[in-house]
């Protein structure tokens, strides 16, 4: 599992007693973050009539965020779209650069996707609570259950919903770091086979590189979309 | 929808406790606390940054940049129309122009036709008048010579006949007596000779 490493990169930083030191972790976020903001600054610095490939990849993925919170949260999601729009993007770089050899995938450390969901849980809970005071606790009473069902569906709907963190952020961990080791056994494998046996899992290394770059998006996309279901919760209170 | 997530989650939280007892002999990097709070530290920052960056700069340009986009289609399409619109009257009044020449083409070639018609017949009627005339002229010489021609017959019959006597015969015959005979013979066989 030495690919899951993380080690300090240059000189111990200490804020206080906290060890801050940049890391091999902290070098992938910082360079997929400079990435989203490069690729997209070039993208919307020319607004021509015809765009380019970079503009139209950044317009492109605009519209495709944009549309995806308008399906899933409607319209009142709108302020939260930059918010929504830069959770994807870095959940997505983050993984396309671990699918990088010898690069670090950040997003496969559960520390790193439970904070980003925490905050998720945390914000969407607040907004939930600002918007409808305490009628938000009505997320937990469906309505048209009768009423002998009420304790049993209320706890098991109080329970999803505090377990709303842990599988979101557990759902791209787990995806990330399967498909890793995944990876990573296979390659194993083409070793200790050698040159007469090794081409078969060679071929599935190959194979699962294809389909470890379509789980880079789909997680990424994935993420969003639920932080946009949770939003929706909130905003749109349906129950 | 949430019975289903929460399946799930007890199903990866079981992963995950067995993944911590496989991180306990030393298993599984992501366990380690030792750099938690670097990736959370770092984590903020280069995200909060992002999220700063594209929320201030990046995203307000690009969705400027859709919008004048948008509305410069929507100006192209206006204008289109408009040029279409105006394209549309000028073939009109083309097609109108195209109409009333051709009734001004078929008056004139009626009114010509007329003309040419009325000229015909004009010329027609004193060509015939002439020809009337000429015809009459020529039925009356012919007839002044039908009633001539006996008259000199009878002449041209008298002398001959006289000469023919005088050779067969040798006698100066009296011109008076042949021309009676003559007119005589006229007379009865004037049907046979003439057909009259």
């Amino acid at each position: 599992m030495y690919q899951f490493n993380v080690y300090r990169i240059g000189p111990e930083i200490k804020l206080g007693e906290i060890d801050i030191s940049f890391t091999n972790a902290s070098l992938f976020m910082v360079i997929s973050s400079i990435a989203i903001i490069i690729i997209f600054n070039l993208g919307s610095k020319k607004n021509s009539l015809i765009p380019g490939r970079l503009q139209l990849i950044s317009e492109l993925s605009y519209s495709f965020v944009s549309k995806m919170i308008s399906d899933t949260a409607g319209s009142k999601a709108k302020p939260y779209f930059s918010f929504i729009f830069s959770l994807f993007m870095f959940v997505l770089f983050c993984n396309m650069f671990g699918m990088i050899p010898y690069s670090f995938t950040v997003t496969s450390h559960i520390i790193v996707t439970f904070v980003l969901a925490a905050f998720i849980f945390i914000g969407v809970t607040i907004i939930g609570f600002v918007k409808h005071g305490f009628g938000y606790l009505k997320l937990f009473v469906p309505s048209g259950v009768p009423f002998v069902l009420l304790p049993l569906i209320v706890v098991i709907e109080i329970i999803s919903y505090l377990s709303r963190p842990i599988s979101l952020s557990v759902r791209l961990f787990a995806n990330m770091m399967a498909g890793h080791t995944m990876m990573k056994v296979f390659g194993g494998f083409v070793v200790s086979l050698g040159i007469i046996g090794g081409w078969l899992p060679l071929s599935f290394s190959v194979a699962l590189t294809g389909l470890e770059i379509l789980v880079a998006f789909l997680q990424a996309y994935v993420f969003a979309i639920l932080t946009c279901i949770y939003l929706n919760d909130a905003l749109n209170l349906h129950h | 929808m949430h019975i289903r997530l929460l399946i799930k989650s007890l199903i990866l939280n079981s992963v995950l406790i067995h993944a911590v007892q496989s991180a306990e002999s030393g298993g599984m990097p992501q366990l380690n606390p030792e750099f938690w709070i670097s990736q959370i530290f770092w984590l903020i920052i280069s995200f909060g940054s992002l999220l700063i960056v594209l929320s201030k700069i990046i995203l307000p340009k690009i969705s400027s940049n859709l919008e004048s986009r948008k509305s410069q289609i929507i100006d192209n399409i206006e204008t289109a129309e408009k040029q279409r619109e105006q394209a549309e009257k000028k073939i009109n009044e083309f097609e109108k122009i195209i109409l009333e020449s051709k009734i001004k083409a078929k008056t004139l070639i009626n009114e010509s036709r007329q003309k040419i018609i009325e000229n015909i017949n004009k010329k027609k009627g004193i060509l015939e008048s002439q020809i009337n005339d000429e015809i009459e002229i020529a039925e009356k010489e012919i007839s002044d010579l039908k009633k001539k021609a006996p008259e000199k017959i009878n002449i041209i019959a008298i002398e001959t006949s006289a000469d023919l006597l005088k050779e067969v015969i040798g006698v100066e015959v009296n011109k008076s007596s042949v021309s009676a005979i003559v007119e005589d013979l006229s007379k009865k066989n004037k049907e046979k000779y003439y057909g009259v």
